[in-house]
């Protein structure tokens, strides 16, 4: 009998956009029993938003102390414990599921099938390989669950309008003792999430400096929009690492993407693949950047970012 | 303490893959291999803590044909004390690696086993995870700060909220991020050098390692082409563009 079960993705007090994309990505498997898991040391408001996505059958809300942070090897035995009910277990491909969800496949015994970014069928998958340059189908043997993570920006979110149980269950592991969560720092920024906005301006090395990056916020506050970085302009020390955008930062699709002073390497094109319509503005006329842009300006960034925000 | 390194011989990133048209997979003949940048990041990483007193050996591991030879040889020359080639033909998934490893860890009893955070080829960021959830032991993924001091790593990790600080206590698995290091440029001299440097060759059989798949690729094709583009000449049309598009 075939069974899902998504562990969710939240801070503590509201689930991520990650884990409603991930459900829509169960929902494309045609199984009815849909279940989300909470792991939290206080589950109940999570719990209940998980509870009202469209979809879901039943929410399945774990807490302990140990859950205040998401540390792989505490909650890795958690969701084998969980995983002998189900036939897929899914989590959103962001860093907190990279980090969590191999570690429980391999305590289940099987490997992993990564970023699916289409569902062809309960046990056949699309995903990317080589900073899609290739798109992979892969099959799941029979017999063993689905373990899986998803591709958040090819799915959207899906609805609210459910009205899932919510059950209580026990920790079933143990604190091995030897991994301690010290803090975070980062994630302050103004503005909309890089991962969910629908428009996103990104600067490239030809900002020059982080003042030079000043243009880009400047505009993506007009814009209403999430402010992301190539890696050059981070290797830079221009913008914070999280703002990165490509293979091996975010991967994301919003409809609007401004590639402002990005050449456009492969690793970086692999994050905006899927975005909506990509408008490139660079001085080289040659930048790869314009074989995947739709609309192309060239020119001297510095006079028309600020012109395109006035005219705004 | 020991420090073991795996290295994946991949297609070079900058090479642009192509798809074979028949769809049975990724044209890799004639085209240039090299170490996956994440795992000379990782080594870089382990020379580094060699080069602080705080690690006696490096050992570079790497499972494949012969031809893997060529990626330990490059690891020995950028430092590397010696290498192991574990020799496997055909499809080798992350459990599949993960379950070497292990062999190599109980063999060599290593304080810290570094890997690259995702092998630029596969794209699958799973095996060091599961080397460490077989070991039983912590993991420390997409580090890009290290520090170790009284049998303890302190690593900064990249998260998707910003870094991530966590402590984990050794014997432990580290995956590294770009933001970790630069690696060095490997010198002539020491290309010789390497020559001479030990390489040992195991099997998975000599290991007796079982083989875990699962997951059988079908078929492969092409991403989606994006239509073609337009450059217009000014930001008015930009701007007029955008709003018949009922972008803006």
């Amino acid at each position: 009998m075939s069974r899902v079960l998504i562990i969710a993705e939240h801070d503590g007090e509201n689930l991520s956009p990650a884990t409603a994309k991930t459900l829509t990505g169960a929902l494309g498997l045609g199984v009815s029993d849909i279940d989300i898991a909470v792991f939290a040391a206080d589950p109940s408001g999570v719990a209940e938003q998980a509870a009202k996505l469209e979809g879901v059958t039943r929410v399945l809300s774990i807490d302990h102390d140990d859950f205040e942070h998401f540390l792989a090897a505490r909650l890795a035995p958690e969701i084998k414990a969980l995983a002998a009910d189900y036939s897929h277990i899914l989590m959103p491909s962001t860093t907190y599921g990279k980090d969590v969800l191999p570690r429980a496949a391999a305590l289940i015994g099987v490997n992993q099938v990564s970023d699916i970014q289409e569902v062809i069928d309960e046990r056949t998958f699309k995903r990317p390989i080589y900073a899609s340059n290739a798109i992979v189908t892969v099959k799941v043997d029979e017999g063993q669950p689905v373990v899986a993570t998803i591709r958040t920006a090819s799915f959207a979110a899906a609805g609210e309008g459910g009205s899932a149980e919510i059950e209580s269950r026990d920790a079933q592991a143990e604190d091995p003792g030897h991994t301690r969560w010290i803090g975070v720092e980062g994630g302050e920024g103004e503005g909309p999430d890089l991962s969910t906005a629908p428009i996103v301006v990104s600067g490239g090395r030809a900002m020059g400096s982080s003042e030079g990056f000043d243009i880009i916020y400047s505009l993506a506050k007009k814009l209403g929009a999430a402010v992301g970085a190539s890696r050059a302009a981070v290797d830079a020390g221009y913008v914070p690492n999280e703002l990165q955008v490509g293979q091996t930062g975010k991967i994301i699709a919003p409809d609007l993407y401004f590639a402002i002073g990005i050449s456009g390497a492969i690793q970086h094109l692999t994050g905006i693949k899927d975005a909506g319509t990509i408008v490139a503005i660079n001085k080289d006329p040659e930048a790869p950047i314009f074989e995947v842009a739709d609309l192309g300006l060239v020119g001297d960034l510095f006079e028309l970012v600020p012109e395109l925000e006035s005219k705004l | 303490m020991k420090i073991l390194v795996t290295l994946k011989r991949v297609v070079d990133y900058n090479v642009r893959v192509r798809v074979k048209s028949d769809g049975s997979g990724v044209e890799t003949d004639g085209v240039k291999m090299s170490i996956n940048p994440f795992d000379e990041i990782a080594l870089e990483e382990a020379l580094r803590i060699k080069e602080r007193g705080e690690a006696e050996e490096v050992i570079v591991a790497s499972i494949g044909g012969d031809e893997v030879q060529q990626q330990l040889r490059t690891g020995l020359a950028m430092g590397a004390d010696r290498a192991i080639q574990v020799s496997a033909d055909g499809d080798v998934q992350p459990l599949t690696a993960a379950r070497t490893f292990l062999k190599l860890v109980e063999k060599e009893e290593p304080g810290i086993v570094f890997l690259g955070k995702q092998a630029i080829d596969d794209d699958a960021n799973q095996t060091g995870q599961m080397l460490a959830a077989l070991w039983d032991r912590p993991q420390a993924t997409f580090a890009s700060k290290v520090e170790l001091a009284d049998g303890k790593a302190t690593v900064a990790r990249e998260v998707d909220s910003g870094l991530e600080t966590i402590e984990v206590d050794l014997p432990a698995v580290l995956t590294s991020d770009l933001r970790l290091n630069e690696p060095r440029f490997v010198k002539l001299p020491e290309i010789m050098k390497a020559k001479r440097k030990p390489l040992e060759t195991l099997s998975l059989e000599d290991l007796g390692v079982e083989r875990a798949g699962g997951i059988e690729a079908v078929s492969y094709e092409p991403p989606p082409q994006r239509g073609g583009g337009k450059v217009v000449e000014s930001v008015d049309e930009l701007v007029s563009e955008l709003k018949s598009k009922g972008l803006l």
